[in-house]
This record gives structure tokens, C-alpha cells and sequence, in this order.
């Protein structure tokens, strides 16, 4: 018989990501965008729900949502429609947030596996900040709005739920976010609010088809805190379970600093929004132009750029994925490759470990370096040192080689030192022509020690070999 | 003097200031002193300072009485309601702002139904307007006080709004021309919202050349209202004397509604018999859905007002009532805020959006209303013009129909159907019933506001109606 604690529970994730749009201006008003600017500045009767005003819709907004639909290989509707989204809150000037419902602008996409539901346009809302100790409207001494924030262009995208660890679901949002900073569409800055990540959490017992009974995390503002809000959620799921009991549908606040779980608000105190279709726009309703200009201006997105560098340049799947996925460092991954074409995975490897985003080294030196190593002239052992000052201090390998007296040890000099380190190694000598061919360690270890780790390995290795006649 | 001045319209006035033969500054004075005098409660709000006068406008330097629905830059602007007691916009409303440029001064604004929800001005948060014909009897709603205004000889001419009959019906009760426009011919930008899919602005004037002058320089597509639409003709004021080749319908449905009085019925067919005599063919046309007309406004209106209406909650503007926590304060806000008929139609609009009503009644809704607008497109294969009484009533005593919402409703019966297919159409005097003016509703297709001027001019100097009350 099973026994309920023994059985394994597989979790179901789906995300809804929330993108801040970097346009210029506001998603219905002239306004422009700001962050960390005095409350209030950047407010006009639009945003600020005035009597008697109208959204205009932003037409870069729209480009930027044709730009994110395309990239995540979506359907583009034809007339996508905006609605309204009825409820009070403060931070909601108008009462009702102008948003997507049945008519999306995009719809039915993927990405690494992962199938993308839609893609919808909206507007964000203003900023409450309570005064008191709760920090919530509830027991606030004070409440107050800025609304800079408010009708800020947000794209919402939802996937569906194909994601099955926390650690699959922070994996996947990374290279969302890398993805939408290769279109160059947002700041993707999840500290500053501009990337906003909530799951769709439920489980299941492993093998199962049905899907469980889901809740809602929010305000998982790091991809740590990501992973961290959805095992939490998944290890208190299968926790009632395993109790007997039943998972209850509601909305969850994780908690960064303590890491727990309070529940927002229960499925009977959800909302009904009241969507109905905002009368005071038209339909969205690109053309053949604007389609075309958007899937022009999207470049190589990360999971191509990965699988491009693990093809063509024979790298191990993980640094191209580390290259890929932080462009900055994949771009001076080319740049130096452009100059050393010879041995990409040295060159990933130093990229990826020893140059980091705003070091002191440029491509070409690092190229150049990749060379010398090629050329016998700099151990692997010294290019690491030459790595640390490029990094730290900028300059050309070969000079720093020559200045700090760090070329290979080689010829003559590199002899000498084998045949010490063999007269005082006698015993793993003896070793060694018994067949424990991993004796020759000692020797070569002697041999780095005096050499300051300039001479290469497998040279050193060959010349005692030669020596001793094993 | 003073009689003669006051008995130019419009047109005429600025005629005569823009030849030079008039100074403006003594039309201001003279409006400004009789809006001043206002004892029908149709001003809410009159300057203290005469604006600078120009002439040189098409326009002339003629003042127009504003309906407080237009919000304009530091002037009150409630919309008839208590919950905006006290809010000065910062900013003017695209038409408003277009016609103070194209030289018609702010003379003041006037009273209205408050949020445009009536027909009668006694839903204004600020008292009921009395019609100048007779002062126990209602304008009609909600430009009220920009009817009354007008017909009392309180300003030259006026704006007003019209949502399903809000300029017609007051303009038909108060004995004045009133005009509707195609939905998008003029920008609603600043016009505080009531049901934003309906909602239009256009003039109420003395005469129908005065209706066409000031409609001529409201148009256009506005920047900030996505749904305006450039205009496709260039202005131009009415000049036909005759009707000859034209073809008018007379919708069955609309003529057959019960409650249409016997006076009103007898005015429309003189007038019809008057648009034969002027060389038009008259003709009985169908409008099968237009019946379910005024059910479909009271769904659809209502569900857009209680979205339009949610901003009023007491956090930026307007009044707010001091509670305990959040909710207390929105709710309290509200219900001292709104009046009766406003919080009915937050009710109505929100119950018809709710999860698990909204196709029964706002999807429902919205279908009649496309067979609607498809009823006039087939007619307009037929005809050029439709005709109808605009009101089936004259103006009724006040307080008759504030017990009775349904039968306030029903006021509008006839002019509903155009509101929903977004169409024009004009309101004229086409003579008294009883002492008491009864108007002819003269409808045409989208963008045939100048064309439906001209037949009205021609109507309009073939029924020679004049009649003012001071006259
Ligand atoms: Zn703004």
C-alpha cells in the first residue's frame, strides 16, 4: 500500500512577468518616463486620471510589445483590443487600469521549451508609500501616492505551466530577461521594479495529468528570491498535502527577508474586474510595415547566440550559456575571437572567469594573449597572473611577460631544473619505473614550484619521461 | 438699443463685429449682464472680468455659454455634481478651446443633469432650471441650462453634450435648434465623460445657420481623442430654399412609439407636409431594432458611466468625506457626492458588467446596437434624410417625472437610436403645441451634418418659427 508521506509530488509553475517598457514617454500620455525622480513630476491630468481626459496610446509601446511578441515567436493579432480593468485603489487614478483581455496583442509563443500563453500591453500603476509601522495601507498612519510611476507602458507576459522546479523557473526568467535586454526593450531591472516576476504555483503527485490547485506568489523582486518564494510555496503545498489536507486558492506575499508566506487575499475576495472594452481607443491594428520593421530590429537573441557559440566555436554548453546570456561579455567574446580565432574554449574560459564586465582588459589583449599561450611562449600557468594585471591595471600580454619576467621556461634553463627536481625526487623516480606512473606528480609539482608555474605541464612531464627513460 | 442687439443671432452679431459695425465689448456687456440677471438657475458659474474681445475670428467676439461639462483651466467644473464641488480643471477642453481661438469668449457655464444622466436638469447637484416658456416646467435635460440660456435670451448661443438626446431634447422643450454630430466630428478631449462610446458635443442656437457656423469651427481630429476623425468637408452655412430631389424617411417604428402627444404628433405632420411642399419626397422606411434602442442605451450608457464614474473617489480632487480607514472614505465620499440617478446608474452599469451577466446584458446589448447602426446604413440606401418629432412630449411640469425614472427615460425614446448608430441629427422648432414648442428631429448619415443644415434651413424658413419667449 502507499503510503501518502512516501509520494512524490511534482511541481507545475507558470510565471507572469511584468515588463516596464523603455520608451520615452508614458503608455497613454506625454509624460516621461523617470525613476528615483521627486514624487510627482512626472504627472499631467492624463496619468493622473483627471475629469474629461483620453488615452492616446504610445506608438513606441506598441512597437516595443510587436518587438517582444516576434522574439518569443508569437502570434501577432491582427486588431487586438484594450479593455478596462475595473477596481478602487489608490494607486489606480482612474479606478480602472487600461489593459488586454480576450484579444491580445500576442498570443501562443515559446522560448527554451517553455510555451508563452500572450503578451499584452498595459499601463502600470502609481506608487502608494505608507507611513507607520505596518507599511501596508492597513493600520498606515498615512498614505501617500506618487503617481511618476502611473501609466507606465508594461508588457505582461504570461506562459503556461510547462515549468516543473524552482530552479527551472529562475533558470528560464533569466533568459527572459536576458532576452528582452538583447531587444533592448526595457531596463529589465528587477531591484528597480522594471522586471516583475509572480508565479502560478501547484503540484501534483508525480506522473499525474491534472493539475492541482493553484495559488499566486508575489513580489519575488530577485531571481534568488524567485527560486527561494516558489520552493517555499511548493515545500508548503506538498506539506498540506501530505497531512490530508486541501491547497486553498489565493493570492501569496513572499516575504524577502523572512521568507515567509502570508496570503494577500483568498478566491473569495478576488476581484471582479468588470472587463469591458475601452470605448476610448480604437483597436490596435498593426501593418504589414510594423511587423516587418519590428522583426528588423530584433538581433540575435541569447538562446540562438549560445547555441551559435556552441556550434561554430566548439563551446562547452554551460560558458556559451554564460556568454550568451550576459551580453556584454558574449560581445567581447567576439571581439577578442574576431583578432584569435585559434582556441575559442581558452578564450571562453578567461571571458568567462578572469575578465569580468568592466575590467581594465581589452579583447585584443586578452586575444593576444590566447596567442602567446599558442605559441609556447606563456605557460597556462603564467597567463593567469598576465589575466589578473590585465584585468586589473589594462596593458599588452607581451609587455607584462617581459616585465615580470613571466615567459615559459624553457630549453636550457627548463633542463636544469628537470634534471634537480629528478635527483631530488629519488623515491617517486623509483615509483615510477615500478609502474605508478602518478608518482611523476612530485616531480612535476617541484618543477612549477621553481619555475613560478612558467613552464607548460606537458613539457615538463615529456622531459622526465625522456630522462628516466619511462 | 439693447432689444435690437438682443434680437441678432449669432451670425448676425458677428456679422456686424467683424465688419466693424459693432463694438463686442457691448455684446459681452449686454449677455453678461443678463446672464448676470439669470433667475431660471441656468448659470452655474459667470466671470467676473470680461475676457480680452477680438473680433477678428470667424467667430466674432460673440460669447457662448459653456455647459459645465467642459472642463475648462481653473474655472469650476463640476458636471452638475456635488462630488466636484470646488475642482478647477488644469486644463481646457479641445472644442472649448477651439471656439474661444476661433473668437466665441466664455460667457459662463451652465446648469445640467448631473454627469449628463436626464432629461429633464432637475438631476443637477445644483437645482433645476426652469423652462422660459414656462417657468413650471422643465428644459429638458441635460444641457438644460444651455437650452433655457439660449431661449431666454441669456447668451447668444451655447455648447452642450448629447449622450442619447442631451442637446436635442432640451433644445425641442426650450424652442431652439440643437445639433448632434457624427460620433468622432469633434473631439471629446475635456468633455467629463458619461458614456464615452455616445458621448458628443455640438451647439444649441437660436437658428440653424448659427448652428452651422459654430459646428463648423469645432471639428477636426484631435491629437488627444483617439477616436475623432478629420472632417471630411470644409465648413459652410446653410443657404437651400428649396428641398427639391430630396427623399425623407419616416421611420414606422419610431412614429408608432406609445406616449407620442397629440400635439407633438399634429406639429409633425405639418412639418412633413411642409417638406413635400418644398419639392422632398416623403416616404415610410423601416427601422426594425431601433424599438430596442432606448433598452440597449440603458445598458450600455450606464456600464461605461459606472467605469467613467469610478475616478471620483475622494483621493485627488473634488470633495472627500473624512473616515476611518480606505473603503469608508470611498464609500462615503460617494454616497455624499452623487445624486440619486447617478448611484442608480452605477448600479445598473456595474451590475450589467459583472462576471457572469455581461452577455446577457452588455453583449446583448452591443448586438442590438450594431443591428441598429445597420438599420439607418440600409435606410440611407433609401432616403437621404430621416425625419422624426425629437421629443415625444412638449416640456412637462418639474417634478412630474422624478418619481418615475422609466417614463424619464422614455423622453428620449426617439432620439436614442441616432446616439447609438453614431449618426447626426438636429433638433428644430417646428411650432408650438399648446404655447409650448415642439421640435422635428431631421437625421442623415455619418458625416452629413452640412447637408442636414441645409434641409433644415430651407424647413426652418418654410415653418418661420421665431418665437422666442422675451420676443
Ligand atoms: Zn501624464
Amino acid at each position: 500500500m502507499e503510503v501518502a508521506s512516501a509520494r512524490q509530488y511534482e511541481p507545475v509553475i507558470g510565471l507572469e512577468i511584468h515588463v516596464q517598457l523603455a520608451t520615452d514617454t508614458k503608455m497613454f500620455c506625454g509624460c516621461e518616463l523617470s525613476f528615483g525622480l521627486d514624487p510627482n513630476t512626472r504627472t499631467c491630468p492624463v496619468c493622473l486620471g483627471h475629469p474629461g481626459v483620453l488615452p492616446v496610446p504610445n506608438r513606441r509601446a506598441i512597437e516595443f510589445g510587436l518587438m517582444i511578441g516576434l522574439a518569443l515567436g508569437c502570434e501577432i493579432a491582427p486588431r487586438s483590443i484594450f479593455h478596462r480593468k475595473n477596481y478602487f485603489y489608490p494607486d489606480n487614478p482612474k479606478a480602472f487600469q487600461i489593459s488586454q483581455y480576450d484579444v491580445p496583442l500576442c498570443s501562443g509563443g515559446e522560448l527554451a521549451g517553455v510555451r508563452v500563453h500572450r503578451a499584452h500591453l498595459e499601463e502600470d500603476a502609481a506608487k502608494l508609500v505608507h507611513a507607520g509601522e505596518s507599511g501596508r495601507i492597513h493600520g498606515a498612519e498615512a498614505s501617500v501616492v506618487d503617481f511618476n510611476r502611473a501609466g507606465t507602458p508594461l508588457v505582461e507576459i504570461v506562459t503556461e505551466p510547462d515549468i516543473h522546479s524552482a530552479a527551472e523557473a529562475a533558470e528560464w526568467a533569466r533568459l527572459l530577461r536576458e532576452t528582452l535586454r538583447a531587444l533592448g526593450v526595457s531596463d529589465v531591472n528587477m531591484d528597480e521594479g522594471s522586471l516583475r516576476v509572480d508565479g502560478n504555483v501547484s503540484i501534483r503527485p508525480a506522473g499525474e495529468a491534472t493539475l492541482g490547485v493553484k495559488t499566486e506568489l508575489k513580489n519575488m523582486n530577485s531571481f534568488r528570491f524567485l527560486e527561494r518564494g516558489l520552493d517555499a510555496e511548493i515545500a508548503r503545498q506538498e506539506g498540506i498535502l501530505r497531512e490530508g489536507g486541501q491547497v486553498e486558492q489565493e493570492t501569496l506575499h513572499f516575504d524577502n527577508r523572512t521568507g515567509a508566506l502570508s496570503s494577500l487575499r483568498s478566491k473569495e475576495e478576488a476581484h471582479d474586474y468588470r472587463y469591458f472594452p475601452e470605448p476610448d481607443l480604437v483597436p490596435i491594428a498593426p501593418t504589414e510595415a510594423m511587423i516587418e520593421m519590428a522583426r528588423a530590429a530584433i538581433p540575435e537573441l541569447p538562446l540562438a547566440r549560445a547555441e551559435r557559440f556552441e556550434r561554430d566555436h566548439d563551446l562547452p554548453a554551460d560558458s556559451a550559456r554564460l556568454l550568451a546570456f550576459r551580453g556584454e561579455q558574449g560581445d567581447f567574446f567576439e571581439a577578442a575571437l574576431a583578432v584569435s580565432p585559434s582556441d575559442p574554449r581558452t578564450l571562453a574560459n578567461y571571458v568567462v572567469n578572469d575578465v569580468p564586465p568592466g575590467s581594465a582588459a581589452t579583447p585584443e589583449a586578452v586575444a593576444k594573449l590566447v596567442d602567446l599561450i599558442g605559441a609556447g611562449t606563456v605557460s597556462r600557468g603564467a597567463a593567469k597572473e598576465v589575466l589578473e594585471v590585465l584585468a586589473a591595471e589594462g596593458g599588452d600580454p607581451e609587455q607584462i611577460v617581459a616585465d615580470r619576467g613571466l615567459g615559459a621556461a624553457g630549453g636550457d634553463e627548463l633542463g636544469a631544473i628537470v634534471d634537480q627536481a629528478i635527483a631530488e625526487n629519488a623515491g617517486a623516480v623509483e615509483k615510477i619505473r615500478e609502474g605508478k606512473d602518478q608518482a611523476i606528480g612530485a616531480i612535476v609539482g617541484a618543477v612549477m614550484r621553481q619555475t613560478k608555474g612558467r613552464a607548460d605541464g606537458g613539457e615538463v612531464q615529456k622531459l622526465i619521461r625522456e630522462r628516466i627513460g619511462a | 438699443m439693447t432689444s435690437e442687439l438682443l434680437s441678432l443671432t449669432a451670425a448676425q452679431a458677428a456679422e456686424r463685429t467683424r465688419a466693424g459695425d459693432l463694438d463686442p465689448r457691448e455684446l459681452w456687456d449686454l449677455y453678461r449682464e443678463r446672464a448676470g440677471a439669470d433667475d431660471l438657475g441656468a448659470y452655474l458659474w459667470l466671470p467676473d472680468d470680461a475676457p480680452e474681445m477680438d473680433a477678428s475670428g470667424p467667430l466674432g467676439g460673440v460669447p457662448l455659454a459653456v455647459k459645465d461639462l467642459f472642463c475648462v483651466e481653473d474655472v469650476p467644473s463640476t458636471s452638475g455634481s456635488r462630488i466636484l464641488e470646488g475642482y478647477r480643471p488644469p486644463y481646457t477642453a479641445t472644442s472649448v478651446r477651439k471656439l474661444v481661438d476661433a473668437g466665441a469668449p466664455m460667457l459662463g457655464k451652465t446648469n445640467m443633469d448631473e454627469f449628463a444622466m436626464g432629461s429633464s436638469n432637475e438631476n443637477s447637484g445644483y437645482g433645476p432650471v426652469k423652462n422660459p416658456w414656462d417657468e413650471s416646467r422643465v428644459p429638458g435635460g441635460s444641457s438644460g441650462g444651455s437650452a433655457a440660456a439660449v431661449a431666454a435670451g441669456l447668451a447668444p448661443w451655447a455648447i452642450g453634450t448629447d449622450t442619447g438626446g442631451s442637446i436635442r431634447q432640451p433644445a425641442a422643450l426650450c424652442g431652439i435648434v440643437g445639433l448632434k454630430p457624427t460620433y468622432g466630428a469633434v473631439s471629446r478631449y475635456g468633455m467629463i465623460a458619461f458614456a464615452s462610446s455616445l458621448d458628443q458635443c455640438g451647439p444649441l442656437t437660436r437658428d440653424v445657420t448659427d448652428a452651422a457656423l459654430l459646428f463648423g469651427q469645432m471639428t477636426g481630429r484631435d491629437p488627444c481623442d483617439s477616436t475623432s476623425l478629420d472632417y471630411p468637408a470644409d465648413p459652410r452655412l446653410p443657404s437651400a430654399e428649396r428641398l427639391d430631389g430630396l427623399r425623407f424617411g419616416v421611420p414606422k417604428e419610431l412614429l408608432d412609439t406609445e406616449g407620442i402627444e397629440p400635439g407633438v404628433r399634429a406639429v409633425f405632420d405639418t412639418t412633413v407636409k411642409r417638406i413635400e411642399e418644398l419639392g422632398a419626397t416623403v416616404e415610410e422606411i423601416a427601422l426594425p431594432h431601433s424599438g430596442h434602442g432606448l433598452a440597449a442605451y440603458y445598458v450600455l450608457a450606464p456600464a461605461e458611466a459606472s467605469a467613467n464614474l469610478a475616478r471620483y473617489d475622494g483621493v485627488r480632487f473634488g470633495i472627500r468625506a473624512e473616515a476611518p480607514d480606505l473603503l469608508s472614505m470611498y464609500e462615503e465620499t460617494r454616497a455624499q457626492g452623487f445624486g440619486d440617478e447617478v448611484k442608480r446608474r452605477i448600479m445598473l452599469g456595474t451590475y450589467a458588467l459583472s462576471s457572469g451577466y455581461y452577455d446577457a446584458y452588455y453583449g446583448q446589448a452591443q448586438k442590438v446596437r450594431t443591428k441598429i447602426a445597420d438599420d439607418f446604413r440600409a435606410a440611407f440606401e433609401r432616403v437621404d434624410l430621416i425625419v422624426t418629432p425629437t421629443s415625444p412630449t412638449t416640456a412637462f411640469p418639474l417634478g412630474a417625472r422624478t418619481g418615475d425614472p422609466l417614463a424619464m427615460y422614455l423622453s428620449d425614446v426617439l432620439a436614442v437610436p441616432m446616439s447609438l448608430a453614431g449618426i447626426p441629427a438636429i433638433s428644430i422648432p417646428g411650432g408650438l403645441a399648446d404655447g409650448l414648442p415642439v421640435g422635428v428631429q431631421l437625421a442623415g448619415p455619418a458625416f452629413s451634418e452640412f447637408e442636414i443644415c441645409d434641409a433644415a434651413y430651407a424647413l426652418e424658413r418654410a415653418i418661420g418659427f421665431g418665437d422666442l419667449p422675451w420676443k
